[in-house]
């Protein structure tokens, strides 16, 4: 059983309300924070634990916040990204609508580390009914004096606003949710300079996702030193996944990230295994933009290492033989899932993302929708798979924001590990309306590495 | 608007279009949108190019209630295709369109954060989740109920 510090109380009765929350240890983190730290040693602690940003780039959260700049008389603000949409990925909503207190929580911390005073929850607009939990519990915290003016009598101002999105899966990228937030279109910005400089309406700012802020609790509770021994190298603390596709028991899991790929998917305390006694086929193991890997490269690495559930094993042997933790969306497929139709809906989602500002990923993102979506229906020609791997080629890298790469990758991964399930489409188009591709070897045990001579 | 700083109140705009469109019908005619750009004190074309490009806002009339259906990946494995198709033939419109009697529209919709429970559909505030033919055919009777005693 692994150590919970983000959903241990989220079976609680009642925890949803301040009261019990509060009787269950809640806001702590807060009276030691305001009362006995300062806020440069909050974001020491928060560097120290190791925490790594949870919305899909991992980058380090205290490195983060150091850079925020602190012009005089210039008002700073933090911006938490509910705008929660990687195909895959439902942990901050879980979180959000079960634990809403946690969230207020670590945004009174993280506000008074980077002295911001009015904060800003920008969330999915779909998520409509969720911003009626938060705005419930951000008026009891008010009202018990965690929030508004001089909080606990330290002198310390904060109000936190909800912010509704309009459906725009863009809107996660940082700087275009800061447009959003700032009434436009959400196209993404040219960085530098980055939003620590110049963020919302050009003031600093510093945009952390919901499960990195929350996270940010039990490092003041339990100091971060003690937070840093959970996990595994730079895989600190304990992560969110996400889990669905054709698996017994889909949904939110809180794992220390010490856990093989193979327990997480078969033990009952977490996957439950596959669905409907079948086969495993294939894997995504963060979120839809990280490449899909076989079953033969999911459980193992390419040296023959069990895989584990973090961030260094899981990108173990690059994106030839590895993938990504990105935002922990664990999508499972099994036998009798088509990986080119699977493909094509992604590819439909990036393009309907795609804000449209640069050519590769507006042009691209349709271009790789209409191929697939021939191959799909048994109109693909021979050519089709090399030219959908060039124009991912050409979108990769070439875009101002990573919606190019996260639409790129999906099909680059998918024609690398399935090419013969493509071919399969393209020269027998009618059997391929009929009956799906199967299993084939994806799940052949990996050669063994022969040592170079 | 107190939310935002002072001459920063074009940030209430998406806000405020989802007030618009509950308030109007379900859609942002643009009539609408030119009052959202009064109220605002902004150009009309601010609101128009923000209202084209976020996919929650209907630019042309739909009815009374909207099922935004879920097709991307995760909830394509667990059989969304079928769902989709279900409404459709139940209804009779093809997606995008509203029944006649301005009941129903029909709307496929990319990821919304449900993939553990899929298939799913949005309907108004709240997500309807783990679809079956029979799950629908219950919501559709549930919607007409709810309308009958509304009227």
């Amino acid at each position: 059983m692994g150590r919970k510090l983000l959903l241990e109380k989220a079976g609680v009765e009642g925890i949803r309300t301040y009261n019990v929350y509060r009787r269950e240890g809640g806001y702590n983190s807060v009276e030691k924070a305001l009362k006995q730290m300062t806020p440069d040693q909050i974001t020491e602690e928060v560097k120290k634990s190791g925490l790594r940003g949870r919305g899909g780039a991992g980058f380090p959260t205290g490195l983060k916040w150091s850079f925020i700049a602190k012009p005089e008389g210039v008002p700073r603000h933090l911006v938490c990204n509910a705008d929660e949409s990687e195909p895959g990925t439902f942990k901050d909503r879980y979180l959000m609508e079960f634990l809403p207190h946690l969230l207020i929580e670590g945004l009174i911390v993280s506000s008074f580390a980077l002295g911001s005073h009015v904060t800003y929850i920008y969330i999915r607009g779909e998520y409509a009914w969720i911003i009626d939990i938060l705005e419930t519990a951000i008026g009891e915290a008010k009202a018990n004096g965690f929030l508004g003016k001089n909080i606990l009598g330290t002198g310390f101002d904060l109000e936190i606003y909800v912010h509704r999105g309009a459906g725009a899966y863009i809107c996660g990228e940082e700087t275009a949710l800061l447009e959003s937030l700032e009434g436009k279109r959400g196209n993404p910005r040219i960085k530098p300079p980055f939003p620590a400089v110049k963020g919302a309406w050009d003031r600093p700012t510093v945009v952390n996702n919901v499960e990195t802020l929350a996270a940010v609790v039990p490092i003041i509770n339990l100091g971060a030193e003690e937070y840093a021994k959970i996990g595994i190298g730079k895989s600190t603390g304990t992560k969110l996944i996400s889990a669905c596709g054709n698996i017994k028991k889909p949904g939110v899991y809180e794992i220390d990230m010490t856990i093989s790929v193979e327990d997480f998917l078969y033990s009952d305390e977490y996957c439950g295994g596959m669905a409907n006694g079948k086969r495993l086929k294939a894997c995504i193991p963060g979120g839809s933009s990280v490449p899909i890997l076989p079953a033969n490269l999911l459980l193992k690495t390419v040296k023959g290492d069990k895989r584990i559930m973090n961030y260094e094993s899981l990108s173990d042997g690059g994106f030839p033989k590895g993938s990504m933790m990105g935002s922990g969306g664990f999508i499972i497929l099994d036998e009798d899932q088509c990986v080119v139709k699977h493909t094509f809906t992604l590819a439909r989602f990036y393009r309907h993302e795609s804000c449209g500002q640069c050519s590769p990923c507006r042009e691209g993102t349709g271009w790789m929708e209409k191929i697939l979506a021939n191959i799909e229906n048994g109109k693909g020609k021979s050519t089709d798979i090399d030219l959908l791997w060039e124009i991912q080629r050409k979108i990769e890298g070439n875009t101002i924001c990573p919606l190019g790469d996260a639409a790129a990758w999906p099909v680059a991964a998918a024609i690398r590990h399935f090419r013969d399930e493509f071919e399969w489409h393209v020269q027998n188009p009618e059997e391929s309306q009929r009956r799906n591709f199967g299993l084939a070897h994806y799940a052949d045990p990996l050669e063994p590495l022969v040592a170079a001579v | 608007m107190g939310r935002y700083p002072e001459g920063k109140q074009k940030s209430a705009i998406l806000p405020v279009l989802h007030l618009a469109q509950e308030h109007f019908g379900g859609w942002l005619s643009p009539e609408v949108m030119d009052y959202v750009a009064e109220l605002l004190h902004i150009l009309p074309v601010e609101v128009y190019e923000v209202a084209t490009f976020y996919s929650m806002y209907n630019l042309k009339p739909v009815g009374k209630y909207v099922f935004e259906v879920c097709q991307t990946g995760p909830c394509m494995i667990n059989g969304s295709d079928g769902i989709i198709q279900y409404i459709k033939s139940t209804l009779d419109i093809k997606v995008g369109e509203t029944t006649k009697d301005g009941m129903f529209t029909l709307k496929t919709v990319e990821c919304l954060g449900a993939c553990g429970y899929a298939p799913m559909m949005q309907l108004g505030k709240n997500y309807r989740e783990h679809l079956t033919k029979e799950k629908v055919d219950s919501i559709i009777a549930e919607c007409r109920k709810t309308a009958a005693a509304n009227n």
